[in-house]
């Protein structure tokens, strides 16, 4: 749609902009002042340059928490993406079942992420939980509590059930916005099935599946609740990822300086990377329009 | 559909083939299906035993059937408080997001001025930010201003995330209004006020709706902020949640209850957007 310019339309985005300065500008301003400060209490501040940044930098911490959150959001989207377009690939396109199914795969996604948590601490406990209990009985030894790889695989699990249906719908509502007519002449074509996948409906789907990764990229990256109810962190540090870090520095620790150093460069590393799927995003859309 | 009478001629044709198809891709949903309700069945089947059966024994369903799990939380007001506090500032954060994001999705989708990409990207990198970066700086924001521990200082706390995602969704579904119907209407002597609310937002109402269940969702799921902002007058469901699970012996059968209970409320609203929920998530832009 042609848009016409019109500075007055300012008007119409200032409360959403005094809101949000007031929601984001300022807490983060509050960040970056006590990044470069230092203070022995008593409210009583110093310049500290950026002292907190380079000892972030070279703390072992951090990287070892960056490394596992790494791990952790490029585990996931290897998982969800394609299992989330196999699915949708799978559901019914209309009717009864197509809306049955649509409920109950939004069903995770509504579940507060504390819930979530407590629903796989129970579910993978060996004494009460059902599929710690299945395991047990068949003779494998899982203990989310003391295995790191049973840590592991239970927040992935976790999150493979929590977010796949976003994936999910968001793919199915790209293969429905497919026109029949492209079937039909692929038909024609007598294009088999992969074919049809790899040349019709792949890439009306990046639109949307560009949309997923970026979602599904930001809020893996920012993961805290869910593994937190589950593990703690633990065993030790080894599901410690990121934010669990960070909050216990913050708000457990008080260590304000390093927290606020960690925290910036932690939105910038979100950042950085949204930043270059927007991009990507924002010129399909174009190619495409 | 068009197809409808092309489809029982290919179907005659292709007959063994296809039904395998079908065959195949149902035993993928069911399978996919189980997976998703399994763990919220199991939460449900603990939450209707008592306590002692959840330690004793492993049953697949309650032996000895009994709601007074749920009756324990439906009576006692440090429980039920939660849910009240929890829906009083998910309401307010919707409210709150879409009176603010309507104005700004329309000047989006119909002008340009300024930076309006800048602002327009800067929006979505609100979306990014860590809660975990925001949690410190929040608690002293509001306690500063005397707005600790009150609904309102959460449902503000929520806006960070909901507004750039409710203006993304309502700018996604104001695109595809023509705008002829505008021009229309101030031709007709519409002023722009009330030509937003008699017609405009008539004809966005589906897509209000979405942007009013994602605030919902997104507000209702939330925890660390609403914990670290609450202490006992607006503390949320979630937060009373996690504190019993500290106390000395876990009663596991009140505690799956108090988790059944969560899940009614986004299941009740799911049902009402079913329809649009897929176009939502994609943002209005499918």
């Amino acid at each position: 749609m042609e848009k016409t310019i019109n500075q007055k339309a300012w008007f119409l985005v200032l409360p959403v902009l005094v809101l949000v300065a007031f929601s984001a500008v300022i807490p983060l301003m509050t960040v970056v002042n006590y990044s470069v400060q230092d203070t022995f209490g008593q409210n009583q501040f110093f310049w500290a340059g950026l002292e907190w940044f380079d000892e972030m930098l070279h703390s072992e911490r951090m990287w070892d928490a960056l490394g596992r959150q790494l791990m952790f959001s490029a585990i996931i989207l290897t998982i969800q993406i394609p299992l989330g377009v196999f699915v949708a690939l799978n559901m019914p396109k209309s009717g009864f079942w197509s809306s049955f199914c649509l409920v109950v795969m939004s069903l995770p996604l509504l579940i507060p992420w504390n819930v979530v948590g407590t629903i796989w601490q129970i579910f993978g406990r060996v004494d009460i939980g059902l599929l710690g209990y299945s395991l047990d009985a068949l003779g494998i030894s899982y203990n989310y509590t003391q295995n790191t790889f049973a840590a592991w695989v239970t927040i992935i699990i976790m999150d493979v059930w929590h977010w796949t249906s976003l994936v999910a719908l968001l793919a199915f509502a790209g293969l429905k916005s497919i026109p029949d007519a492209y079937y039909q002449a692929a038909k024609i074509d007598q294009a088999s099935r992969w074919a049809i996948f790899r040349y019709i409906e792949l890439p009306k789907m990046m639109g949307v599946l560009m949309i997923a990764i970026l979602l599904r990229f930001m809020d893996s990256f920012m993961i805290y609740t869910e593994p937190f109810v589950v593990t703690g962190g633990g065993p030790g540090n080894a599901t410690t990822l990121l934010s669990i870090d960070l909050v216990k520095m913050a708000l457990g620790q008080f260590d304000l300086g390093p927290a606020a150093a960690f925290s910036i460069m932690y939105y910038l590393v979100i950042l950085l990377i949204s930043w270059v799927f927007y991009t990507v995003m924002i010129n399909l859309d174009k190619r495409e329009g | 559909m068009s197809d409808a009478t092309a489809h029982p001629v290919s179907q005659t044709t292709s007959q063994p083939k296809k039904r395998l198809k079908i065959k195949v891709s149902v035993v993928v949903m069911t399978l996919y299906l189980l997976f998703l309700m399994l763990p919220i069945y199991w939460l449900l089947n603990m939450s209707l035993k008592t306590n002692t059966e959840v330690l004793n024994e492993f049953t697949l369903w309650p032996r000895n059937l009994t709601f007074a799990n749920y009756a324990t939380i439906l009576t006692d007001p440090a429980w039920y408080s939660g849910y009240i506090n929890s829906i009083i500032y998910v309401v307010m954060n919707t409210v709150i997001s879409l009176t603010v994001a309507l104005p700004a999705a329309y000047a989006f989708s119909r002008y340009r001025f300024m930076g309006d990409s800048h602002l327009f990207f800067w929006l979505l990198t609100n979306r990014m930010a860590p809660p975990a970066v925001f949690a410190l700086p929040f608690f002293q924001l509001y306690s500063s201003v005397g707005l600790f521990d009150t609904h309102i200082a959460v449902a503000l706390a929520h806006c960070l995330f909901n507004v750039p995602l409710a203006v993304w969704i309502l700018e996604g579904f104001m695109r595809g209004v023509p705008k002829e119907i505008d021009e229309t209407a101030y031709i007709d002597g519409y002023s722009f006020g009330r030509f937003f609310v008699k017609i405009f937002m008539p004809l966005i109402a589906s897509g209000i709706g979405v942007a009013a269940f994602f605030c919902f969702m997104f507000s209702w799921v939330e925890l660390l902020l609403s914990r670290t902002l609450t202490t006992v007058d607006a503390k949320p469901i979630s937060a009373i949640m996690t504190r019993t699970q500290g106390a000395a012996g876990i009663d596991w059968g009140v505690l799956a209850a108090a988790g059944v209970l969560t899940i009614v409320p986004g299941a009740l609203v799911i049902y009402f957007v079913r329809n649009y929920i897929a176009k939502g998530f994609a943002l209005g832009r499918v």
